[in-house]
Order: C-alpha cells, then sequence, then structure tokens
C-alpha cells in the first residue's frame, strides 16, 4: 500500500494525475484513461497512489478497470495490433487472418511477444467495413489483408519500421 | 470566377483507403495556387475511397479511387480547364445506381462541408434552426414540431422522440440532463461514426434545440474510445460553438444555458444500453438497472434526463428549418423521415446510404448496394447486429420499417445491414454473434451470463461436426429462457441470430448435424482442402507456403495435402496460380 506522507515518485504523478482530471467518483474512467495514456498498462501501485490521492476506493478503481476491456494490467509492447472482428471482416476472413499473425508472432490475443515488439487484441469493429478485412497496427489501419500481406507488413515493423 | 476548391474526404476509412497521402501531395505539390484544397468527411461512398470532389461554383465533380497519380491529373485538368473523364463516380453507372433513391436528411451536411469549421456549417443554414426556436418558437412549440414529424429514436428503439422528450419537459426541477448515445457498438456499422466525423455541428444543434424543448441545462455526449477522430472533430465543434456563445450561459442573449460535454466509453458494449450508459457517465461499472424508474423520472446523479442516438439528434435540425411535412413525406405504416444503413459485408457498393421509409430490402441491396460483391446470389441480409436477424432472400420484398422489419424476426436496429452470399455459413455467423454477446454479457443476469454460453457450446458442437438433432431444440428452449429472463435489452435479444437462422435456415444446421458437411463450405473441421490432380504443375508453390508441412510432392509432379496434418488455414488456396486447390 503506497504511503500517503512520504513524497515518491509514484505518489506525485498519482497528484498530478488526479490535478488535471478530477477527483469525482465519476472522474474514474478517465483517471484510468490517463494512467494507461501515460504507462501503455495500469500499474498497481500507480492505481493504488491515484485511489489515495482522488479519495475514490480503490475496489471501485480496481472494479471500473476490470470492467471494461479498454484497460490491461501488463505493459503493451512498442506496437499493438488490433484485428477488427466485425461482422464484414468475419465474413471476410479475420479468423484466419488471426490465426495467421498469431502463428506468425507466437502470441494469442492479450499477450505480448517476449521481445515486447507487439501486443495482439481484437476489436469489435474499426468502421472500416469496405476494407475489410482489416488490422490496425498502432495508429494505421491496413485493408483488403490476406494472411500472405499480413506477413509481409509485420516484416516491415519487424525489421525496425516505427 | 475563382479558384476551384478541391475537397478530400478525410473520414476514418476514406484515411484507410489512402486519401492522407493524397491530400499531402495536393498540398505540396500545388501549394494553393491552382485550387484551394479543403478537408471533408465521408460522403457515402466508401467502395470508391479515396475521393476527391472538385467544386467550381454550383458545379461539383466528384473522382473516386484517387492515388497520387490521379491527384496529378485532376490538377492538370484544372490548369487546362478540362477535367479528366474518367472515375467520375457521381456520373458513372455505379454511382447513378447507387445515388439516384437516397434521400439525405441526417446526411446533409456529410462530405459536403469542412466538419471542422463553423463558418462553412453556417454557410449551409447551420445554427438557424436553433436561432428560430430561440426566437420565435416557445418551448412547447419545439415539441409539438417533433410530434408531428413523427420521429423516432433512431438507435434502434423507434420510440417517439417528441413524446420522450415532453417526459423530461413535464420532469419537475431544473437540474435535467441530455445525453447522446454515439456508444456505436454494434459490429458492421458505421453511421453514427460517419455523422459524428461529417457533421458534429449538426449533432450540437440538435442538441441545443431538445434542451430548449425540455429545459435540460446540462448534456454528454457519450461516444466510444474506438472513435479518435470522431471525439477529436466533436469536441473541436464544441469548443467553436462556446467561442460564438452558442453553448454556455444565456445562448445567444436569450437567457436560456446549456453545457455539453464529451464523455469517453472504454470498451463495453453494454453501455449503448441506457441505463448502463448512465452508469459509465457517472464512472461506475457499466451495468444495466431494472426500469423503472426510466431516465426522465431518475437518470444521470438521480436527475431527470432524457437519451437519443447521434442519428436522431441530427435529423432535428432539419425538421425545425424545413417543416414537419418536408420531414415526414416520407412514410411507411408508423415510421416517418429517412434511416440510414450502412452497408457491408459481400456486396458490391459498400458504404452509406440514407432512403425514406418504405424502400424494399431487395431495392436496397441489389439496386443501391449492387448485390453481390463475388457474383454469387446473395443468400441473406443481417440487419440489427448482435440484436437482430438474418432476413433470407425470399423477404427481400420486405419494405424498410420498423413493424414490417421486426415481424420478420430481426429489428431495424440502428442500421448495420451486412450481406451474406452464398459462401458465408448461417450456422456459423450465429456462432459468430452469440460469442460476441456472450463475451460483451455483464453477466447479472444467470441467463444472459451462462444461458448464452451454453448455447455457444451447442452452436460449437454443430459446427465442429459433433451436433445432434436434439441439439435444436435445446438451443430453441435456451433461447426463449434468455429472452424472458434478461433484464436489458442485450440479453433479450442476444438470441434473435439464432432463432432467426434457426427458422429461415434450419436445412443448414441440419446438413451439419446429420451430413456433417457445411453447405457454404466454411466451418473448418467439415471441409477437406485438396489438390486437383489434373491442374497441378508441380511448381511448388504451395508446398513452400503451408506452415505445418501438410503438403508434399516432387518439383513437377502432383503434389498431396495430408488431411491430418492440415489446419485448413487456406494459404495454399490463396497462393496457387493454376487454380488446382479446391475446397470440399
Amino acid at each position: 500500500m503506497a504511503c500517503s506522507h512520504c513524497t515518491n515518485p509514484v505518489n506525485e504523478e498519482a497528484k498530478e494525475i488526479v490535478a488535471a482530471i478530477g477527483a469525482e467518483p465519476e472522474f474514474a474512467i478517465p483517471l484510468l484513461q490517463e494512467i494507461q495514456r501515460r504507462h501503455t498498462y495500469l500499474p498497481e501501485d500507480l492505481m493504488e497512489a491515484v485511489a489515495e490521492a482522488s479519495g475514490i476506493p480503490i475496489a471501485r478503481l480496481f472494479g471500473v478497470a476490470t470492467f471494461y476491456s479498454q484497460f490491461r494490467f501488463t505493459p503493451q509492447g512498442k506496437h499493438l495490433i488490433r484485428i477488427c472482428k466485425g461482422t464484414a471482416c468475419h465474413v471476410a476472413g479475420a479468423e484466419l487472418l488471426a490465426s495467421s499473425i498469431s502463428d506468425e508472432l507466437g502470441i494469442t490475443e492479450g499477450e505480448t511477444t517476449g521481445d515486447l515488439l507487439f501486443s495482439l487484441e481484437s476489436v469489435a469493429c474499426l468502421g472500416c467495413c469496405s476494407l475489410a478485412p482489416v488490422v490496425m497496427i498502432d495508429d494505421e489501419i491496413y485493408g483488403k489483408l490476406t494472411p500472405k500481406k499480413i506477413k509481409g507488413i509485420l516484416k516491415e515493423y519487424q525489421n525496425g519500421k516505427a | 470566377m475563382g479558384k476551384p476548391k478541391l475537397l478530400v474526404g478525410l473520414g476514418s476509412c476514406g484515411i484507410a483507403a489512402g486519401a492522407q497521402v493524397v491530400f499531402n501531395h495536393i498540398k505540396e505539390k500545388d501549394k494553393g495556387v491552382l485550387a484551394d484544397l479543403d478537408v471533408t468527411s465521408c460522403v457515402g461512398m466508401c467502395y470508391a475511397e479515396p475521393l476527391v470532389e472538385v467544386v467550381s461554383g454550383e458545379e461539383r465533380v466528384l473522382f473516386g479511387q484517387v492515388d497520387t497519380a490521379f491527384a496529378d491529373r485532376i490538377l492538370k485538368g484544372i490548369a487546362d480547364g478540362r477535367l479528366p473523364e474518367e472515375n467520375r463516380v457521381r456520373e458513372d453507372s455505379d454511382g447513378k445506381e447507387y445515388l439516384a433513391r437516397q434521400v439525405k436528411v441526417a446526411l446533409r451536411n456529410c462530405g459536403v462541408i469542412n466538419p471542422e469549421s463553423l463558418e462553412e456549417y453556417r454557410a449551409v443554414g447551420g445554427y438557424q434552426a436553433l436561432e428560430k426556436c430561440l426566437k420565435e418558437l416557445t418551448p412547447q412549440g419545439v415539441l409539438d414540431i417533433i410530434k408531428e414529424s413523427g420521429l423516432a429514436g433512431r438507435g434502434g428503439g423507434f420510440f417517439p422522440t417528441g413524446m420522450k422528450w415532453s417526459f423530461l419537459a413535464k420532469a419537475p426541477g431544473d437540474d435535467k440532463y441530455l445525453v447522446c448515445n454515439a456508444d456505436e457498438g454494434d459490429p458492421g456499422a458505421f453511421m453514427d461514426r460517419a455523422m459524428l466525423e461529417g457533421d458534429p455541428h449538426g449533432l450540437v444543434e440538435g442538441m441545443l434545440i431538445a434542451s430548449y424543448a425540455t429545459g435540460a441545462r446540462h448534456g454528454y455526449v457519450y461516444c466510444r474510445a474506438e472513435y479518435p477522430l470522431a471525439i477529436k472533430r466533436l469536441r473541436k465543434a464544441i469548443e467553436e460553438a462556446k467561442g460564438q456563445n452558442l453553448l454556455g450561459d444565456n445562448i445567444l442573449g436569450t437567457g436560456h444555458s446549456f453545457h455539453l460535454k464529451v464523455k469517453e466509453g472504454a470498451g463495453a458494449f453494454v453501455c449503448g444500453e441506457e441505463t448502463a450508459l448512465m452508469a459509465s457517465i457517472e464512472g461506475r461499472r457499466g451495468m444495466p438497472t431494472l426500469r423503472p424508474p426510466f431516465p426522465a423520472e431518475a437518470g444521470i446523479k438521480g436527475m431527470p434526463t432524457n437519451i437519443n442516438n447521434v442519428e436522431t439528434y441530427e435529423n432535428v435540425a432539419f425538421i425545425i428549418s424545413r417543416g414537419a411535412e418536408e420531414f415526414n413525406k416520407y412514410s411507411c405504416g408508423r415510421s416517418t423521415g429517412t434511416k440510414v444503413f450502412a452497408l457491408a459485408g459481400k456486396i458490391k457498393r459498400v458504404g452509406l446510404v440514407e432512403i425514406p421509409m418504405g424502400m424494399t430490402i431487395g431495392e436496397v441491396v441489389n439496386g443501391l448496394g449492387g448485390g453481390s460483391s463475388s457474383g454469387l446470389p446473395v443468400k441473406a441480409v443481417q440487419m440489427g447486429g448482435p440484436a437482430g436477424g438474418c432476413i433470407p432472400r425470399s423477404l427481400f420484398d420486405t419494405t424498410i420499417d420498423a413493424d414490417s422489419i421486426n415481424a420478420t424476426g430481426a429489428i431495424m436496429g440502428s442500421g448495420g445491414m451486412v450481406v451474406m452470399d452464398e459462401t458465408t455459413c448461417m450456422v456459423d455467423v450465429a456462432k459468430y454473434f452469440l460469442a460476441f454477446t456472450q463475451k460483451e454479457s455483464c453477466g447479472k443476469c444467470t441467463f444472459c451470463r451462462i444461458g448464452t454460453k451454453r448455447m455457444l457450446e451447442i452452436l460449437t458442437r454443430i459446427t465442429d461436426g459433433k451436433g445432434e438433432e436434439k441439439d435444436l431444440d435445446l438451443l430453441e428452449d435456451l433461447a426463449n429462457h434468455v429472452k424472458k429472463t434478461s433484464l436489458c435489452g442485450l440479453g433479450q435479444l442476444a438470441p434473435n441470430p439464432v432463432l432467426t437462422t434457426l427458422k429461415y435456415f434450419r436445412e443448414e444446421y441440419l446438413a451439419h448435424i446429420n451430413e456433417k458437411r457445411c453447405p457454404a463450405k466454411a466451418c473448418k473441421p467439415l471441409i477437406t482442402i485438396r489438390i486437383k490432380p489434373e491442374k497441378c504443375t508441380g511448381c511448388t508453390a504451395c508446398a513452400r507456403v503451408c506452415a505445418v508441412k501438410a503438403i508434399s510432392g516432387e518439383r513437377k509432379e502432383i503434389h498431396t495435402i495430408d488431411p491430418d496434418v492440415c489446419t485448413r488455414c487456406g494459404l495454399c488456396l490463396e497462393t496457387c496460380k493454376f487454380d488446382a486447390i479446391e475446397v470440399v
């Protein structure tokens, strides 16, 4: 449990976050989003410190964090791969695409590669149905993919594409 | 005559198709010499993206499939005074069929104006409806017009909007809330995204008019986090509107006050349900609660609240400016006005269409949409997302209005239309949607939490070729229990995809069960991939791509696939240049 009397960096950061977002319970989601924006995941010590600084019970913060699929509790890889599993992508072969990415990287959805280069997730729909099947890597959307094409794209990132 | 304007369609889908690259190229190359470059959003012709439009005076020419090379040709055409004849997507046969019967009300500004400019919104009559309300009409007068128009909730509920607003107007006290549900979660639906990205001021104005009619002083737009561009443009619109005293206190000096905020969702489909959405806005787990009390009695922070979706609000300013008759002249049964649909799946022209109520499903799918993309017959259309159902080709004469669609067992929903052809397995589709709702169930109601899981197991058994005929009775029994014993729409409607496919495509279920065969050749455990000996040239390409080494054969000799090793990934099918691999 973080101690409120010491000034360690985690407590300082928590105070900063609460000051920027707000301390009311209605800000639980934005607070967690801010933590994740800074760290790519929700570090336990920082969550506890934010609970302390805002006065929102830690149980409530954890309850909210575990309910919504956006939040994760382990660090994310350098590149986030999001496979669209929307209906249009599903009928266009999203499952096949997902399994070929899994085969290529040796991870399944929700996991991160050992070298911390890729994290793999699926999303319900990216709303780019005209380009199905679609994969989003970081902020870039790749459409009309086939297992062969995605392997080439992953290679580019493995070879250092930022 | 002044310089023409060049509009590049920068919606999320356009950007993904390469429109940003085209925009940057034109900016770099022309530097504003020949034309004024500007941004617009999705005009709905997703199949033809990236889109660039040349506007000079009244004349608008829209070009599709624009790459950097074609952008150069457009620039040259402007310089020479002769625009290219090709790729004119409004004038070609595709465009004519696609656009001919559309009526743009909610989408009136999408792809027409720069969504990040309040000035452009004003130039097309924006905020005049608000001024008319504030200065010429009483709140009751506004309610009467909305009631007369017949506008009903476009999120899928089709509850009369005017009546809903009057509940809030009658609620006591000053502390009332308005919410816009922009948590568009149905996979395969992107209507709200397009409107938020393309006409954010239209939403703000609709909500402002609602706030005047109902007396609400606070508002939230609850938008899913997966739509970053929509959130960015909406925030910008709100800031601009505040800057011109269109939001805030004492709006335009009339004494009316309204404060609007954006709340970002965090990835939970159930938050599209109104009580869950309000819980999420308050920073809690998004779990639905029992109604009554209805939001109009006790909503956000226990205060009276009204919730409508994006498309509903986008219609409001049009109705006020042009009159209720201009809106309800399109009607079919109890449904009036127009409806936006997202056409996706195996359809030739993917995109966003807005049609008057009363067109038939077939006219939309085969007429506007151009039939299937594969050339194979269209088998069914899925309407209403995970809460909806599959409507077979035999019912394509059904008119599009809330009552007629509901009668098929599907629902109109928020407007997703996913088209399926003969290569789509209907059992797999039912399984897909159930897997979705099962995962998104909040877990509060037992049948929704566990019943959907058991149903999913049965469906998986069937698609694995291990089903029995009695499984179908079990499925139906469970489905009816889930419907009856769930608190919210997610659970009550979750069995719809299963029930409608059982109703209309029972023979496909039976083929899986009795013949251990998937008629669409889509369920992996029930198919075999094999090499056609008469066509194989022994090029070895398939053997080289196979990740599990299931393909054997010497160079220039006929190859074979070992079905016990093969994972049916399909990579060899995609690789073979000689059409020598088939699925049986």
